[in-house]
């Protein structure tokens, strides 16, 4: 196992340098010069670019800008946001809880929904029920989910007024961070007004960043269910008399199971991407949106380091997914 | 010579029931007879949106701003589904719209195709480090999560329709060439292969005439899948405000600036969203058939 884990990490860590250069490249692939990109419209004083240039480094050779970004990276330096002036870092960790929390929420809706309804549309094969959860998931898995936002918030909130518009809890509410998760921070804090509140500004950006899930995660099962529910070791336990539930609960599902947490960990780099249009709808103060403004404002520093920081968040969930997946299917180990 | 013309008249008919069995499987799919027929009805409205479309896309009525479609309260019945927040025809714009993303899929899935064939060709016909460089970059590319990496492109390319199509091209690619690689490599070592290498062979007419024919099926399937996706990055692009500008009538676009009238014109927001739906779906419907007429064994979501 141990030596499973190590192959892996050897392997990724081509695509982790791959990824610093792609990043490091980002600023100096913008059209003109990086210093008078950065500076933006109000441009900069000759002798203040000569001190920028020095600063960022940039009249070093190539290959010494990229040694010491990389240099940078290892010491936890990821560069002061050009908007903000503080450092990128900081931001980043404290809007990062908020996506975490958002996709935490959007994953437990897809998984507690796809799951079941992947296994009886599996069962009832050719059912209406199945027809019809099959339908609605391909129709998920086609929504752009930016309009499918949209429309939330005109039924939920402008025609029956249930849940607000934005944010991620009612202004009227302050308690100290300590998870960085409203749901959790709230109780901690013994408000459970507040909880509720977070919970009414979660759910909406939750289904709909949970939507594309909930269809590949539905899709997935019910193929997988399908295949194994054809196997001989089904038919065996089915013959012996076992209770169908049985049957399907333990013989079938475990093993369907394995392919359906792949596909739950491929989701997590799809998320990344869904977070950056439903954060963006619903105003949601995390990484995604975070990212469309720092692209709106020019923030190049910003941006870099999100890019960065975001591939390597999405490969490190991949590789535990990898492990995890070694985990539960020994084959995968041995070869 | 003479064994060429014997393969190419024992493969015709071979080819021609190949084609009829596949529209067997194909037609037993009805959600995907309905998504191809859909399909076309859409391929026909791009090319005759001049002639359907009731307005022009960009002429403005401004007596009727936001007005209503006549079947939910409005009272001109000339703007089947409304005009918009500058009086402009909605359904005028939808149709001169459906140009746009079919053109989006098309130009997007051709170039993605071509790079990323290419690509996972030359890695599985070569392997060594050809394979390892190019599925290396491959990786990179597929680390980044795909609209972000997207929208990066077109912060450095400058926001536009064209710079967007570049970009989700170049981050659909890798799939193509993930697929083609994996295909060439369990195709390679077959017979067929083999002897057409002893027969003499060229590199270049062994990987596109000889081994690639025979790795279409996921191709296809994947490019519908693309196709499909492409739409839809597009439009996010749009909606970002990183695709294709104002006032194009371009479906994502359109629904940039929707945000505002939420609470006061639902039909603007409704309507282009419903189009991209619309689309994407019967893309995907055909998608499903395609993938289970051509490759039973490829049942993925």
């Amino acid at each position: 196992m141990l030596r499973f884990i190590l192959q892996k990490l050897a392997l990724i860590v081509p695509t982790i340098i791959g990824i610093t250069i792609a990043s490091f490249a980002f600023i100096r692939l913008l059209p003109g010069d990086p210093i008078l990109a950065m500076a933006g419209q109000h441009g900069v004083t000759p002798e203040r670019y000569e001190i920028l240039k020095e600063q960022f480094g940039y009249n070093l050779p190539i290959w010494q800008q990229y040694f010491n970004y990389v240099g940078g990276i290892l010491q936890g330096n990821f560069g002061i946001s050009l908007a903000t002036k503080r450092p990128v870092i900081d931001e980043f960790l404290t809007l990062f809880p908020a996506t975490v929390e958002l996709a935490l929420f959007a994953m437990l809706i897809a998984v507690a929904l796809g799951i079941p309804a992947g296994i009886f549309a599996a069962i009832k094969r050719g059912s209406w029920f199945d027809q019809i959860t099959m339908g609605v998931a391909l129709t998920g898995y086609s929504m752009p989910i930016f309009w499918w936002g949209l429309l939330l918030i005109i039924f939920f909130s402008g025609y029956l007024g249930w849940t607000p518009v934005s944010g991620r809890i009612a202004l009227n509410f302050f308690f100290p961070r300590i998870t960085g998760f409203m749901l959790i921070d709230s109780l901690l804090a013994g408000k459970p007004d507040g909880f509720i509140s977070a919970l009414r500004h979660l759910i909406l950006p939750a289904i709909v960043l949970g939507t594309i899930p909930l269809a590949v995660i539905a899709r997935q099962t019910r193929s997988a269910m399908l295949e194994v529910l054809g196997e001989d070791y089904v038919r065996t336990a089915r013959a012996k008399g076992l209770d169908p539930n049985r049957v399907v609960g333990v013989h079938a599902f475990r093993n369907a199971l394995i392919p359906v947490v792949t596909t739950i960990g491929l989701q997590i780099g799809l998320l990344m991407a869904g977070a950056i249009l439903t954060e963006t709808i619903f105003s949601w103060p995390g990484i995604g949106k975070w990212m469309i403004d720092s692209i709106s404002k020019r923030d190049y520093v910003s941006v870099q380091s999100g890019l960065l920081l975001i591939a390597l968040i999405v490969m490190a969930v991949n590789l535990i997914v990898d492990i995890l997946y070694a985990v539960i299917n020994p084959r995968i180990r041995v070869q | 010579m003479a064994a060429e013309t014997t393969t190419t008249t024992s493969t015709a008919p071979g080819r021609f029931s190949g084609l009829r069995e596949f529209w067997y499987y194909f037609s037993t799919n009805h959600g995907a007879v309905l998504g191809l027929a859909v399909f076309l009805l859409l391929i026909l409205v791009a090319l005759f949106a001049p002639v359907l479309a009731p307005f022009s896309p960009d002429q403005q009525f401004r007596e009727f701003i936001r007005m209503a479609p006549p079947w939910a309260g409005g009272t001109q019945p000339q703007f089947f589904l409304g005009t918009d927040e500058v009086g402009r025809d909605i359904l005028s714009r939808l149709i001169h719209g459906s140009r746009y993303s079919l053109m989006i899929g098309f130009i997007v899935v051709t170039g993605a195709l071509i790079v990323g064939v290419t690509l996972g060709l030359l890695a599985g016909y070569f392997r060594g480090w050809v394979d390892a460089l190019i599925m290396r970059v491959m990786d990179i590319i597929l680390a980044f999560p795909s609209l972000l990496l997207a929208l990066v492109l077109v912060a450095i390319l400058g926001p536009g329709l064209f710079n967007a199509m570049l970009a989700i091209a170049l981050v659909l690619q890798p799939h193509f060439a993930r697929l083609t690689r994996a295909a060439v490599l369990s195709e390679k070592s077959r017979e067929y292969v083999t002897s057409a290498k002893v027969a003499g062979a060229s590199h270049i007419r062994l990987m596109f005439v000889t081994i690639l024919p025979n790795c279409l099926g996921p191709l296809i399937v994947q490019a519908t899948l693309s196709f499909s996706n492409a739409i839809l990055e597009a439009a996010a692009l749009g909606f970002l405000g990183m695709g294709a500008q104002p006032p194009t009538p371009e479906w994502g676009t359109m629904l940039a600036r929707a945000r505002e009238f939420i609470t006061s014109a639902w039909w603007i927001v409704t309507m282009p969203g419903l189009a991209i739906l619309i689309t994407v779906l019967a893309i995907n419907l055909v998608g499903d058939g395609l993938r289970d007429a051509l490759d039973p064994k490829l049942k993925r979501s």
